[in-house]
């Protein structure tokens, strides 16, 4: 009796060390390419960025002074165009989501905004290509900023309906009681208590739209000059590091890893200091 | 001829198809302070929110009767409850400064959010409001600091100031101390006691003795009924009804 | 102001049901351009192997096959190392350890595509050419952090209770989690694999940059091949014909098509088992 016993525990045993192995290997291996890509980047990327890369235009291959001035330039105002056309869609729906979206129509607001966050980018590059450049005749900022608003709406919409949602009612009670309008203590008092975290919200939309290729490539194109109209095409980081990576030449893709450790600083910066910012966020 | 503020006939309230009020009729007194009493669950807090209409924000809520106010029924749906939220204020059971904003800013809120803009008003107003609600010598230091980083009995007395600052003629208070310890549920009755010369107070509370020690008249609801409204030292002494008697006594609730 | 109220309220609604209004409009917009393709190829597009815009045929087949096996390796390699960190994270830590390594994981989820694809250019090329190999170790990569977060949050949402009494009856973590945790998470990782699957297959940047980019059906792994959405990257810009030009949209039409089946699916898996019923 004992000896069956004590065989099938330290079976047991083995098992359960095994498990605590595999798990722990497999947390570490996952880990394991975030760090391989980021050693890299910097590795490649220090070694190749310079002032020239913030001020330049890029130029031929060949010439040392060559930079991405106009990309980095570029992607601000394409981003700031899909933050501006999605921030006021996203904020309203959130609202209305939050407010008065128990029904039918709630969800199917809700179904279409998680599905359209899962949708491959590209299309609505196609969509925005459609309605934008068919049109227009010609590529655009705008196009682009509108394809990167379509990117950025689920997560602004989605963000402000749950940090709404927790806001307590005895404070929209308390509002109310002093003789304001809804509409008044929604904007104003209950947005403005959700704020944080809907800010936050809006931050990680934008960093996921800063590192957004696909739906640029034949929206806003590519500029190899200043450009700050928007109807014109205009150079973006993302396509830029595109173009110079797959180029034959060392000479840019050494700029393809200049521009990635750039963008790649910024992304992560935003979103390492906004998760700080977020876990502070309590109602008392 | 002490004047009625406030004329409560026959109000029925439902929430979800349960009926939590049973023709209530009421008068409340001008500049008096009116105690409703009662235990867990009888609808006090239900009725005092339906005395500015507060009520009517869940979902779920029916009313049927009528609340008279100056000659007016509040309870008409042609009747704005923004406007009589402004006649008639309230401060809840919990603490609830908003959390954005500075001390001084959660007095003026009611007023900017109206549109007053006038610095040397609003500076007043602040003055004069947390003079009130007994709290200015406490915190005069320190407007700009965040509302939520006072004190618990501090934070009630920032609402009440808030609430004071759009000069209401009528303050609800729905168990206003039951959140707090007794040192600063004392300030807060100490300074209702001073309030009432310029308003008219209704307060909820499940503390008998704090009736007793404040209210000039009080009301007993058990179960949605009003069993009993006289003034306070005629129910605490010789209650008419053997409920209230009961309830008085500690028999139950 | 009751009149503001009903202004905000309609002014929100409009808003709210523009997104459904242009998830509609999308669809239509890429159905309706796509006609001419639907027209000339009908449902043979997606069953023939050909790509000549010269001749002006088309045949998708080539790209289905790219798109979904290096979806799957993807998958292969990811969801054990997925599955065991999320495992692990949920069941296995309790120290600040966790918090470091969650927000690892999810960091990996803000470097851009591009990025990985420029990584995998030069780190991934020297070893496995431009191959499906490739893209599939890289598209592992990069859907790690999903399958992580989310099976991470199906397993949390298995009631403490449950694991409360396996280790009370003296069972060691790995029964307790064999018995009373995987169980009732199946439905959910399986969602959360499914997530994975939809998000690699959806991938453009990284995949065009090391897939080699030629549109050919080869059971060698280490061998060039094609995905729907990189040859969008490609060509899309480039028609040469309103038939290519139709084609194009018509390659985006299916790629959101498989993505709406894969999606849904999958949300509707997790959405059953988590606690939330909502998905990061």
């Amino acid at each position: 009796m004992e000896n069956i016993e004590s065989r099938s525990y330290s079976i047991r045993k083995i098992k359960e060390q095994l498990f605590l192995g595999i798990t722990f290997c497999a947390a570490i291996l996952a880990v394991i390419p975030l760090f391989a890509v980021i050693f890299y980047i910097l590795w490649r990327g220090f070694s190749s960025l310079n002032f020239a890369f913030f001020t330049q235009l890029p130029a031929p291959v060949g010439e040392s002074r060559s930079g991405m001035a106009n990309a980095i330039v570029g992607s601000m105002i394409i981003v700031g165009l899909g933050t501006l056309l999605s921030l006021p869609v996203g904020i309203f729906s959130g609202i209305w989501l939050a407010e008065w979206g128990k029904g039918k129509t709630g969800f199917l607001v809700r179904f279409v905004v998680d599905v359209m966050s899962g949708f491959p980018t590209i299309v609505f590059g196609i969509f925005s290509y459609i309605l934008f450049v068919l049109t227009m005749r010609r590529f655009s900022a705008l196009a682009g900023g509108f394809a990167l608003a379509l990117i950025m709406l689920p997560y602004i919409t989605r963000t402000t309906e749950e940090m709404v949602k927790m806001v307590p009612q005895t404070l929209r009670e308390s509002a109310l009681a002093l003789g304001l309008p809804e509409w008044k203590v929604l904007l104003f008092v209950v947005l403005r208590t959700a704020w944080n975290g809907v800010f936050t919200g809006i931050m990680l939309a934008v960093a996921r739209a800063a590192g957004e290729t696909a739906p640029l490539l034949f929206t806003a194109f590519n500029n190899n000059y200043w450009n700050f109209r928007l109807d014109q095409p205009m150079a973006s980081m993302t396509v830029q590091i595109y173009n110079y990576a797959i180029s034959p030449f060392a000479d840019w893709n050494r700029m393809a890893w200049a521009g990635s450790l750039v963008l790649v600083f910024f992304i992560l910066l935003i979103t390492i200091v906004v998760r700080s910012f977020s876990k502070r966020v309590s109602y008392g | 001829m002490d004047k009625v503020k406030i004329r409560v006939n026959h109000l029925n309230a439902w929430f979800s198809g349960k009926q939590v009020l049973k023709e209530i009729n009421m008068e409340i007194v001008e500049n008096k302070v009116t105690a409703i009493i009662g235990p867990s669950g009888c609808g006090k807090s239900t009725l005092v929110r339906c005395l500015n209409r507060i009520h009517e924000t869940v979902p779920g809520a029916r009313v049927r009767g009528e609340v008279w106010l100056d000659g007016e029924n509040i309870l008409e749906p042609r009747v704005d409850p923004v406007i009589i939220r402004r006649k008639v204020g309230m401060v809840f059971q919990k603490p609830t400064p908003f959390p954005t904003m500075s001390i001084y800013d959660n007095v003026t809120a009611g007023l900017k959010l109206n549109g007053v803009r006038n610095k040397q008003y609003l500076d007043e107003v602040v003055e004069n409001s947390l003079r009130q609600a007994a709290l200015w010598e406490e915190v005069k230091d320190m407007l700009d600091k965040p509302g939520v980083s006072l004190s618990g009995g501090q934070q009630q007395r920032l609402c009440i100031a808030r609430a004071l600052a759009v000069k209401p003629e009528v303050l609800l208070l729905d168990e206003p101390c039951s959140a707090l310890d007794p040192i600063s549920t004392g300030k807060i009755e100490e300074l209702i006691s001073d309030l009432k010369k310029g308003l008219t107070i209704v307060i909820v509370t499940h503390n008998m003795q704090q009736a007793a020690r404040i209210a000039d008249f009080t009301g007993f609801l058990l179960l949605g009924e009003l069993i009993e409204f006289d003034t306070t030292k005629k129910i605490f002494t010789a209650p008419a009804d053997k409920r209230t008697e009961d309830y008085i006594t500690g028999r139950f609730g | 102001m009751i009149k503001g109220d009903t202004i905000f309220r309609k002014i929100s609604f409009v808003l709210a049901l523009s997104i459904p209004l242009l998830f509609c409009g999308l669809f239509f917009v890429v159905l309706w351009e796509s006609r001419l393709a639907l027209k000339t190829f009908g449902f043979s597009f997606f069953f023939r192997s050909a790509w000549d815009p010269i001749k002006g045929d088309y045949g998708v087949l080539p790209f289905i096959y790219g798109t979904f096996v290096s979806s799957l390796l993807a998958l292969v390699i990811a969801v054990p190392l997925g599955l065991g960190c999320a495992i692990y994270l949920a069941e296995v830590t309790t120290t600040k350890f966790k918090e470091w390594l969650a927000t690892m994981v999810d960091l990996l989820a803000a470097v851009p595509s591009v990025v990985y694809g420029l990584w995998g250019i030069f780190v991934l090329g020297p070893i496995f050419g431009f191959s499906l190999m490739n893209a599939g170790v890289l598209l592992a990569i990069m859907i790690l952090p999903t399958i992580t977060s989310v099976s991470r949050e199906v397993l949390q949402a298995v009631p403490e209770s449950l694991r409360e009494s396996a280790r009370a009856l003296g069972a060691t973590r790995w029964e307790t989690v064999r018995l009373a945790v995987l169980p009732p998470a199946a439905s959910g990782i399986i969602g959360a694999i499914i997530l994975g699957l939809g998000r690699a297959m959806g991938e453009t940047m990284a995949v065009t940059m090391v897939i080699g980019n030629r549109p050919e059906i080869s059971l060698n792994l280490f061998a060039p091949a094609y995905s729907l959405s990189a040859v969008i990257a490609n060509e899309f810009a480039e028609a040469v014909s309103d038939l290519n030009y139709s084609v194009m949209v018509e390659v985006g039409l299916t790629l959101l098509f498989l993505s709406l089946v894969v999606n849904g699916l999958a949300r509707f898996l997790v959405w059953k088992t988590s606690s939330q019923g909502r998905i990061q």
